[in-house]
């Protein structure tokens, strides 16, 4: 009997609709990409079963298991406002170079008088900072939290009205808490925004994965 | 397909044959492509947010200047439930407070517990937009109906006005619990509020 002669060549593969699918995909995840901000602290919040997805445009209040605030708010022109307001409120003077990192810091959670130091710091020494920070302070002698809320919202209120953006599509308040968080701090939260009149709020949450009957 | 054909080339066999194109296509490697193709996937992959979060929307009481405006609660369609350190129990009462009489009882943040209490608390409202619903399914109202008489059943005066009183050391998942409790049976009549001296009195019965 004779032998099965093996191929001496490499058996070529036909790898173009692998190569199709690929960058279709490749095109899929681009196109859809929604970049994960980079966040000081890790909040896992607490699920429900709410179906309505948060808006674009929020000013943010991070609050972790330590009770400790986070602050951020989008927009460059309303940040650089907002930071020039509270430099003069507080005493603390910023440097041009300060102000246009301070434009792309993603989120925040320093008193003023760091503020500066961590708006220097690169990332590295941005979260050495955020580990050792108390958070925002927000008690009532010293409520930093509550003038960054309110200077943000003018600032932010004001940038909108000069851009004629429709009021459906206005800015909102996002309280972010982790679901370990003492309602203490929640509630503390929320006073300081109701101090401020501002009464509505998204509180963010998780999908739940139970389903309801 | 039309084909032309070359009769000129390809029958004689003179001197001044043409050189001929291969027929079969020149062949690319392909493996540097497909390896950055699957780079940039494997990137978008990993970074891309797919959950978009979710969010609850709560609107606080503008909080009143005089106390004579306050909001006054009919009795009979109040419950209180009262959240504390435990994270398994929920304690409530109906009605208004009082020290000697409200009795509390208690129940957990399960499927059994507080929703089954709601459920059977806030009937009419749910049975009515559970109605509404079916109509709008069957579309016998329009979507904007829908909406606005169900929130006017959801804010109707015989239903359930639920107040929140959390303890100190509760936990912002509870609140968010109930929160979410209160949604899925049509409870739109809440509030948050501080707990009493005499409530956080009353509970310590139950340590």
């Amino acid at each position: 009997m004779s032998k099965i002669k093996m191929p001496k060549s490499a058996p070529s593969l036909d790898m173009t609709p692998m190569v199709d699918l690929a960058f279709l995909l490749v095109t899929f995840f681009i196109l859809t990409a929604n970049f994960r901000q980079n966040e000081a602290v890790m909040v896992k919040t607490p699920s429900s079963h709410s179906e309505k997805i948060l808006p674009q445009n929020t000013m943010l209040i991070t609050v972790d298991t330590g009770g400790r605030v986070f602050f951020s708010l989008d927009g460059k022109e309303v940040r650089k406002n907002l930071l020039l307001t509270m430099g003069e409120k507080y005493k603390v003077s910023f440097t041009e170079a300060e102000v246009n990192r301070f434009l792309i810091l993603p989120q925040f959670g320093v008193p003023m008088t760091q503020l500066p130091a961590y708006i220097r710091g690169n990332e590295k020494e941005r979260a050495a900072m955020d580990r050792a920070s108390m958070g925002i302070p927000m008690d009532s002698v010293n409520n930093q939290l509550g003038d960054w809320i309110a200077y943000g919202w003018n600032s932010k209120k004001r940038w909108e009205a000069e851009n004629k953006i429709p009021k459906e599509d206005g800015c909102r308040v996002a309280i972010k808490g982790d679901a370990q968080t003492d309602y203490k701090i929640i509630k503390r939260v929320i006073q300081v925004f109701q101090d401020r009149d501002l009464n509505s709020f998204q509180l963010i949450t998780d999908m739940e994965t139970e389903q309801i009957q | 397909m039309a084909e032309i054909i070359d009769s000129g080339g390809g029958g004689g066999k003179g001197k001044h044959q043409k050189k001929r194109a291969k027929k079969h296509g020149a062949r690319i490697d392909m493996t540097p492509m497909v390896d950055l193709g699957f780079l940039l996937l494997t990137f978008f992959v990993l970074t891309s947010q797919f959950s978009k979060p979710k969010t609850m929307e709560i609107t606080m009481p503008v909080i009143p200047k005089d106390t004579s405006l306050q909001m006054k609660i009919e009795d009979q369609t109040a419950l209180t439930l009262l959240l504390t350190d435990k994270q398994e129990k929920v304690y409530y009462y109906y009605g208004k407070f009082k020290p000697d009489a409200s009795i509390i009882k208690q129940t957990n943040y399960s499927k059994d517990g507080i929703r089954k209490l709601l459920l059977e608390r806030n009937k009419d409202v749910i049975d009515k937009v559970q109605a509404l619903k079916e109509q709008l399914m069957k579309h016998q109202i329009a979507d904007t109906t829908y909406k606005r008489k169900a929130m006017e059943a959801r804010g109707d005066k015989e239903a359930t006005f639920v107040i929140i009183k959390a303890d100190d050391k509760a936990k912002y998942k509870n609140i968010i619990d109930i929160f979410d409790e209160l949604s899925i049976n049509n409870v739109d009549k809440k509030a948050l509020v501080d707990m009493s001296p005499a409530e956080k009195k009353m509970l310590e019965f139950f340590k």
